[in-house]
């Protein structure tokens, strides 16, 4: 039974690596890791906290489960575009915390090698390089592919300097 | 303990749930006695019965150090059971008893933290034969019966059956070899030995320490495992008896004059408790005793507390959709006369269902009380000063999860009175007071609030000394006069105040009285503190009865929505705007009933576009936590509602004066205010 368990499991780990949830902020495709994703949303109503940085937006009700909503536009410091019937949040999971990724839209899942995958340019040219894990090649167009871990973590570290 | 609790073995984790039950039960016996220095049958019996079964499921777990500080602590008192006319040593005796629990609670935190049981009951054990022994000798002339018959160069004890039976008792000799690979052959010995036991007169086997000593094993493998013993049974019947041992091998058993010398030598050495076969009657009684309790107890299920947890946040789901479906907006202005009936009996039962799952939570306080009394005997003994606690209302009510919360504070509390608020004996009988101290705990229900209160009959504060410190660490900065009572005292609260000149084992480090203060504000209490001085002091703790649901009155500000708790709000009214005056910095109050209230505007501190901004267009609600009051400025009332309280996701740093948040019943979230945060600002 548990041998049994155990394959499933791999499986799906072995269907899930190199597979890539893709989605556009601004101009920029971005990608991030399928098996982080839990679901997609369309875009609902968001309450306020207060005193939290400008690109957490604050909170949803996801069938009663309440989890934070980041504005990724917000946190990769572009301009903050209204939101329309395209805009979705990608719940996330990380480390069993949910949280919940404004896009500009949902593109597709696609499949990248990691021979296609590069480490992004040393020169930090972008300011949010950073949360860049690597840049996928797909065809002719370029993925960045997103360290989802740092994108909240490092959420944290500026969150408490806010504070402070 | 619920993540790792379900990966744990089923036996082991009865085992350490049903051992630290019993010890906390014994703990209370042994303190109850100690305290009356009577011990009663029922007591002696209560007592033996959790030795017993804490050596017999040890033993089970192969937790050896434990089996063997039971056995010894079951035998003294056996002891005291037989002979009931022994005067017994209480402090000593309890004194063992009460370690003996410590060692054993200790042991099992370390099996629970996934650790080695690998602590030595050795002094311990020592300890409890030499007591045994000294009982035995202070009471010699009761029990001790000269041998005669035997001729025996030792003494040992042999009961008045034994002496009076006519009977010839043989000698016999046995020989034990266990087939090999059966393992634990010296667990094996000991129960043959335990067998036997109510059947001999005396025993002797070698190797001599079974359990305690790991090179047993080797030597029964080797040599097999040595019996002498005497009995006034025929061989035949002994035969029988010994061939009935599992995973027997070779049994040689021979009826003999004399013992061999190695046994005689054991003999010398030491003596056997003899059991008479009459116990044999009385253990099966007991036994029957034991079942039927058992059967009692039954009717309780130990649930782990995450699936609780679980239930309770299903229900309140549950409570929620009900409101979705009841109050959802498609039916308004829809004449129902049946819907109606039927949500109305729908509410009526989720509403019990809500109760019912609470009332699973509430957990009587007495245990946390009782936990109090080993504090208040150990730290009276060290201090040497006589105390005595009441506890007043043990059996009210709280959520369980608080009172995982208030039994530390409480522990400190109930130190610093016994460390700082009583007197020393002398001291106290040149005041006039009675030279025995009192601490109480009290405990009461008060709507929705519990109060735990502790109170002595000290010194009381000082409220000179306690102001001097605070100037002295800069942490006031008002004349002394100007400040009441209530608010010197409160500075004991602050993070490294002591005004305790040196530091003892108990109190005087600065750390506690902050701590108390830090676990009560995360459950949403209060702590108020009054003292007259040379009378005693009283610090009351007010916490709610639950977390997990409140009643709340919902405002808006802006789009959003907020839940203030009713229990802080005092009252609510429309603002005149000539009565909103403001200082020169702009600091805004209202003059009520001759009283100036601060004006706090809701979507001015957290940031919220409004429309409403001028006063005579919103409402107040004049708030208040344990000090102070103020009065919130927002848009408008929703109304009142219960909610369930959820906590806001880690992720996001907790703001100050928001506690947390609910699910409204269209599915919109509110979040909760945090009001003594917000006085704070």
């Amino acid at each position: 039974m548990a041998k049994v368990l155990d394959e499933t499991m791999e499986n799906s780990e072995d269907t899930q690596k190199g597979r890539f949830l893709t989605f556009s902020v601004g101009r920029e495709a971005y990608g991030i890791e399928i098996k982080f994703v839990t679901e997609i949303i369309g875009i609902q109503d968001i309450t306020e906290v207060p005193e939290l940085p400008n690109y957490v937006r604050g909170i949803i009700n996801l069938r009663g489960k309440i989890i934070p909503v980041i504005d990724v536009r917000l946190r990769f410091k572009k301009e903050p575009k209204e939101y329309n019937d395209r805009t979705c949040i990608v719940v996330i999971d990380i480390k069993e915390t949910s949280v919940g990724l404004i896009v500009d839209n949902v593109a597709e899942v696609i499949n990248i090698d990691d021979s296609n995958i590069v480490p992004p340019p040393d020169i930090k040219t972008g300011f949010h390089n950073r949360y860049v894990r690597g840049i996928g090649k797909v065809g002719n167009e370029v993925k960045l592919l997103l360290d989802c871990d740092k994108l909240l973590n490092d959420d944290e570290l500026e969150g408490l300097n806010t504070i402070i | 303990m619920s993540e790792d609790g379900i990966s744990r073995e089923p036996m082991l984790e009865v085992y350490l749930f049903e051992a630290t039950q019993l010890m906390e039960q014994l703990e209370e016996i042994s303190i109850e006695c100690e305290k009356n220095k009577k011990i009663g049958t029922e007591a002696i019996n209560e007592i033996f019965r959790v030795m017993h079964t804490i050596k017999s499921s040890s033993a089970m777990m192969m937790f050896n150090n434990i089996t063997v500080l039971a056995h010894s602590l079951e035998d003294l008192f056996y002891f005291i059971r037989e002979n009931k006319a022994v005067t017994i040593d209480f402090e000593n005796l309890f004194d063992l008893v009460l370690s003996g629990i410590d060692f054993i609670k200790g042991e099992v935190s370390k099996i629970e933290n996934d650790g080695e049981a690998d602590g030595s009951s050795e002094t311990l054990m020592l300890k409890s034969s030499s007591l045994l022994q000294n009982m035995k000798e202070a009471n010699g002339a009761v029990i001790k019966n000269e041998s005669i018959q035997q001729k025996e160069d030792t003494q040992f004890y042999i009961s008045s059956y034994e002496n009076s039976s006519k009977e010839v008792k043989q000698k016999y000799l046995a020989r034990i070899f266990y087939e090999d690979g059966c393992e634990m052959e010296n667990v094996r010995a000991f129960t043959v030995v335990h067998n036997l036991k109510d059947i001999v007169s005396e025993m002797y086997h070698i190797p001599e320490d079974i359990i305690e000593s790991n090179d047993s094993v080797e030597a029964i493998r080797k040599n097999g495992f040595l019996i002498g013993f005497s009995t006034s049974l025929a061989k035949e019947k002994v035969e029988e008896e010994l061939n009935g041992i599992i995973f027997l091998r070779e049994l040689e058993l021979l009826q003999v004059e004399e013992y061999p010398p190695e046994i005689k030598a054991l003999k010398v050495k030491k003596e056997i408790v003899l059991e008479e076969p009459t116990e044999q009657e009385e253990t099966n009684k007991e036994e029957v005793e034991h079942i039927t309790k058992s059967g009692k107890q039954q009717s309780i299920i130990s649930v782990n507390i995450s699936k609780l947890d679980m239930l309770l946040d299903l229900v309140g789901e549950i409570v929620i959709s009900e409101a979705m479906v009841t109050k959802n907006p498609d039916l308004e202005g829809l004449q129902l006369d049946n819907f109606n009936k039927a949500s109305r009996q729908l509410r009526k039962l989720t509403n019990e269902l809500q109760d019912i799952v609470m009332s699973i939570r509430m957990v009587p306080i007495s245990m946390t009380f009782h936990k109090m009394n080993r504090i208040v005997r150990d730290m009276s003994k060290k201090l040497n000063k006589e105390v005595e606690l009441e506890i007043i209302g043990e059996e009210t009510e709280v959520d369980k999860n608080i009172i995982d919360h208030i039994s530390d504070p409480l522990m400190h509390l109930v130190r610093n009175s016994l460390d700082h608020g009583l007197e020393e004996k002398e001291e106290r009988i040149a005041c006039g007071k009675p030279e025995m101290g009192k601490i109480t705990l009290e405990a009461k229900n008060a709507g929705s609030d519990v109060f735990i209160i502790v109170r002595d009959d000290g010194r009381g504060l000082d409220r000179r000394r306690i102001y001097e410190k605070a100037k002295l660490q800069g942490l006031v900065t008002k004349p002394e006069e100007e400040l009441t009572d209530k608010e010197i005292f409160s500075y004991i609260l602050l993070p490294g105040f002591s005004t305790n000149e040196s530091v003892t084992e108990y109190s005087g480090r600065g750390v506690g009285m902050d701590v108390v203060k830090k676990n009560i504000d995360s459950i949403g209490g209060t702590i108020s503190i009054e003292s007259v001085t040379g009378k005693g002091s009283k610090i009351s703790i007010k916490i709610p009865l639950t977390l997990a649901i409140i009643d709340g009155l919902e405002v808006a500000v802006g789009i959003s929505k907020y839940t203030i708790p009713i229990t802080t709000i005092r009252e609510s009214f429309k603002p005149k705007e000539n009565e909103v005056i403001a200082d020169a910095e702009g600091n805004e109050m209202i003059m009520i009933r001759g009283e100036a209230y601060p004006i706090y505007r809701l979507h001015r501190i957290f940031n919220i576009s409004t429309k409403v901004t001028s006063s005579n267009e919103g409402i107040m609600v004049m708030v208040e936590d344990n000090t102070k009051a103020a009065c919130l400025f927002i848009d408008s009332l929703i109304g009142e509602q219960q909610v369930v309280v959820k906590a806001l996701p880690n992720y996001i740093k907790k703001a100050k004066g928001i506690a947390g948040c609910t699910i409204l019943g269209d599915g919109n979230i509110s979040l909760i205010l945090d009001v003594s945060g917000i006085l704070d600002r």
